[in-house]
């Protein structure tokens, strides 16, 4: 009697609380979101709660979430690639009258990040999310290591130039491979730790990042899902065999299914030389550099043009929640210039004009320049409503000849546009 | 006095009913709805993420393709290899196991108890801790390998060719106790006089082996070995978290398959197509070793 009294009493005072709950990957910039979240707390009196979700398990668990309209969550932080789905499928709440009302402008952010985090259909001006978390796919190295007047003769002697920040691809591989199986200070050290993992999204993320720079499109900019000839144009196949001798050339043993969290453990334990990541890990990173480890960070190399993989995420309304009218005023909040500045401050990426132009921005971290850079580059995969069934194809063909060593990379990627055909002819695109 | 009227008045099947109605309206709800809703999907072209769009009837085409696509007889290769090695190393392993358990030395509970303790661990985190042991620079299971013979440094997960032996070796790792309890049971319930009277007969060891002990646990080793094929018809998770089904699809099991093309690309009706082959199939494999089984007990 006494516990269904008290789980009662508790039910109608968690009820009535002004509470909300936030949706988002378990990585650092959430924590640092949850320390920002807390002067809105402070200021509101509105409590938001987090619900944040492995990596592996994110798309997962929150499309499933989606689909279901669940009412879990009253805030999503989803990736890039859903507002697609967020707005075909109806799971995100469309925002243009509440940014007329509260006077937010999408001019305020920087035009990248709202075309690909914000738009659905794209480049239209319907806005289902606000730009949260700027991100990109880009690459940390052992700065320490290439400053020691040993290794950059021994460098200059083989290749004929100086061993610092690649400018292309092919000055990648070269000192990738120049530190494969190569001993310092007493230890075996290798390339790079570049992504490969099979079952989410993390080797199409890393395969991609070459393909951009060697100049693959998608589809026939004129003719909209016409992929043959551009998706599997000899520059594309050329990337993908290029990331498969990479991987084979550079990459540390056992990095055969690596994302995100095994390429820092494999730079930070030392292993490695570079590292392929997201933006997003590089305060992280640089916070963390000890015993003689200096980081350095330059955006994607480009080989024919210049390009990287987008990352990053916004922030929306979740249609099924109850409380829409609080996650509207955290994003209110969030939106502001001075809650923005904080928000790059605690390690956060902003996408706020006012943070990302100020004459400091670029010297602000040692790689917010890298950053600036990388947004004006960058290529997303396919924001289709139909993105997972035209993901998964891609992460097995290009896994199976990367990693698996099987057939070719023309195979692969044919073998792709036939399954993308398919997912493209089911949802009457095609 | 009417209630008691009534009460008496319930037969003996009424009460029968009362009493299982509650499971058999959960097992219709459960099972049978969710199975006969499946196949009616399997019909139609569903999507289950696409909201609002009506599902069309299309007949037998996604039978057809599901059976006529060509990556879909690579996973039941892989399916049905990883299923003939896995149940053969557990057979056999198991079997001498609880041949040696059944012995009486110091020690035994204790072994047995070490030996069984595999099983009792979930799959996703055994999946987990042996991605670590096999890890190539850092893990226990090249260094035991490379104690024994030198083959330098190779990858298990990453390599086409040794991956499915991953998974192999886990899952017997793992689920080899069961066998063995099993067996051992088995082994437990042979009368002593038989042996008694063998060795009256002067039949060696080997021979009280073949006509006595092999016999007498061969229907307890077939039960296990159909708890275990079942088990790994089906087998998802310990997988997923060693391999993901890489490299590429090397390691990708028809459950993997299955996971994939219902729930990430949501090809609802497709997929329920390919379910029902999945249960067809392990349904009639299951009939036909059932009734072997039983004629092996009758002899």
């Amino acid at each position: 009697m006494i516990l269904l009294f008290v789980s009662l009493f508790s039910f109608s005072v968690n009820s009535n609380a002004k509470s909300i709950t936030l949706g988002w990957a378990a990585w650092d910039p959430a924590n640092a979101l949850q320390e920002l979240t807390k002067e809105f707390t402070a200021e509101t009196g509105i409590d938001v709660n987090f619900e944040f979700v492995p990596w592996p398990n994110f798309a997962d668990r929150m499309l499933n979430e989606l689909n279901n309209k669940g009412k879990t969550f009253d805030l999503l932080i989803g990736d890039s690639q859903w507002i697609g789905a967020g707005a075909v499928y109806g799971h995100y709440v469309k925002l243009n009258d509440f940014f007329d009302k509260e006077g937010i402008s999408m001019n305020d952010f920087s035009p990248a990040t709202v075309y690909a985090y914000s738009t659905w259909p794209k480049g239209s001006e319907n806005y289902y999310a606000l730009p949260a978390m700027g991100d990109a796919l880009a690459w940390a190295y052992r700065k320490d290591w290439f400053d020691r007047p040993e290794l950059k003769s021994e460098f200059k002697k083989k290749h004929g130039y100086d061993l610092g920040v690649p400018t292309n691809w092919n000055q990648l591989h070269d000192m990738c491979s120049f530190f494969q199986g190569r001993e310092i200070d007493g230890q075996k050290r290798y390339g790079a730790a570049i992504n490969t993992e099979r079952g989410s999204e993390g080797i199409t993320m890393g395969v991609t990042a070459a393909m951009y720079a060697w100049g693959m499109e998608y589809e026939n900019p004129n003719k909209p899902y016409d992929m043959e000839g551009y998706f599997n144009s000899p520059q594309a196949v050329e990337a993908v065999e290029f990331y498969r001798k990479l991987y084979e050339d550079c990459a540390p043993p056992g990095h055969s299914d690596a994302y995100m969290v095994a390429n820092l453990d494999a730079y930070k334990s030392g292993q490695v030389a570079f590292q392929m990541n997201w933006y997003a890990f590089w305060p992280g990173v640089s916070k963390e550099d000890k015993d003689g480890r200096v980081s350095g960070f330059f955006a994607n190399p480009s080989q024919n043009v210049s390009a990287a993989t987008l990352g990053g995420q916004g922030i929306s309304v979740v249609k099924y929640s109850d409380k829409q009218d609080l996650a509207l005023e955290y994003i209110k909040w969030f939106a502001r210039p001075d809650v923005q500045q904080k928000w790059w401050d605690l390690g956060g990426y902003s996408c706020h004009n006012d943070v990302l132009n100020a004459p400091s921005f670029p010297t602000s971290t040692v790689y917010a320049q890298g950053f600036l850079d990388s947004m004006g580059i960058v290529k997303d995969f396919w924001q289709e409503p139909t993105f997972v069934e035209l993901m998964l194809p891609m992460q097995e063909a290009i896994h199976d000849y990367v990693v698996n060593g099987k057939g070719t990379a023309k195979g692969a990627l044919d073998k792709i546009i036939e399954e993308w055909v398919e997912v493209f002819e089911a949802d009457g695109k095609l | 006095m009417k209630v008691k009227k009534k009460f008496k008045g319930l037969s003996d099947k009424a009460v029968g009913w009362l009493f299982i109605g509650p499971s058999v309206l959960l097992l219709l709800a459960i099972n049978i709805y969710p199975l006969v809703y499946a196949i009616k999907m399997s019909f139609t072209n569903f999507y289950a993420n696409k909201i609002g769009r009506v599902p069309e009837f299309v007949g037998l085409k996604n039978y057809i393709k599901v059976l006529n696509k060509e990556a879909i007889w690579e996973k039941m290769q892989v399916t049905a290899s990883f299923m003939f090695w896995t149940l053969l190393l557990q057979a056999i392993i198991g079997l001498g196991l609880a041949l040696l358990l059944n012995r009486k030395f110091k020690g035994n509970e204790l072994l047995t108890t070490l030996i069984v303790l595999p099983m009792m661990l979930s799959p996703a985190v055994v999946g987990v801790f042996w991605t670590y042991l096999y890890n190539p620079q850092v893990g226990l299971f090249n260094y035991v390998v490379n104690f024994f013979y030198d083959f330098g440094s190779f990858d298990m997960i990453g390599s086409s060719m040794l991956a499915p032996w991953s998974i192999v070796i886990v899952d017997t790792w793992m689920w080899t106790p069961f066998t063995m309890l099993i067996c051992l049971a088995g082994l437990r319930s042979v009368p002593n006089y038989l042996y008694e009277a063998a060795e009256v007969d002067r039949a060696n060891k080997w021979q009280q082996f073949i006509y006595i002990t092999l016999p007498s646990v061969l229907p307890f080793l077939l039960l296990a070995l159909l708890f275990r094929g079942i088990e790994n018809f089906k087998m998802f998770d310990m997988v997923v978290e060693l391999t993901s089904g890489g490299p590429g699809s090397a390691t990708e099991l028809a459950s993997i398959n299955l996971k994939r093309e219902a729930f990430e690309k949501w090809k609802t009706g497709y997929s329920s197509a390919f379910a029902v082959i999945l249960f067809v199939t392990i349904f009639g494999f299951g009939n036909v070793y059932v009734k072997v089984m039983n004629k092996i007990k009758e002899r």
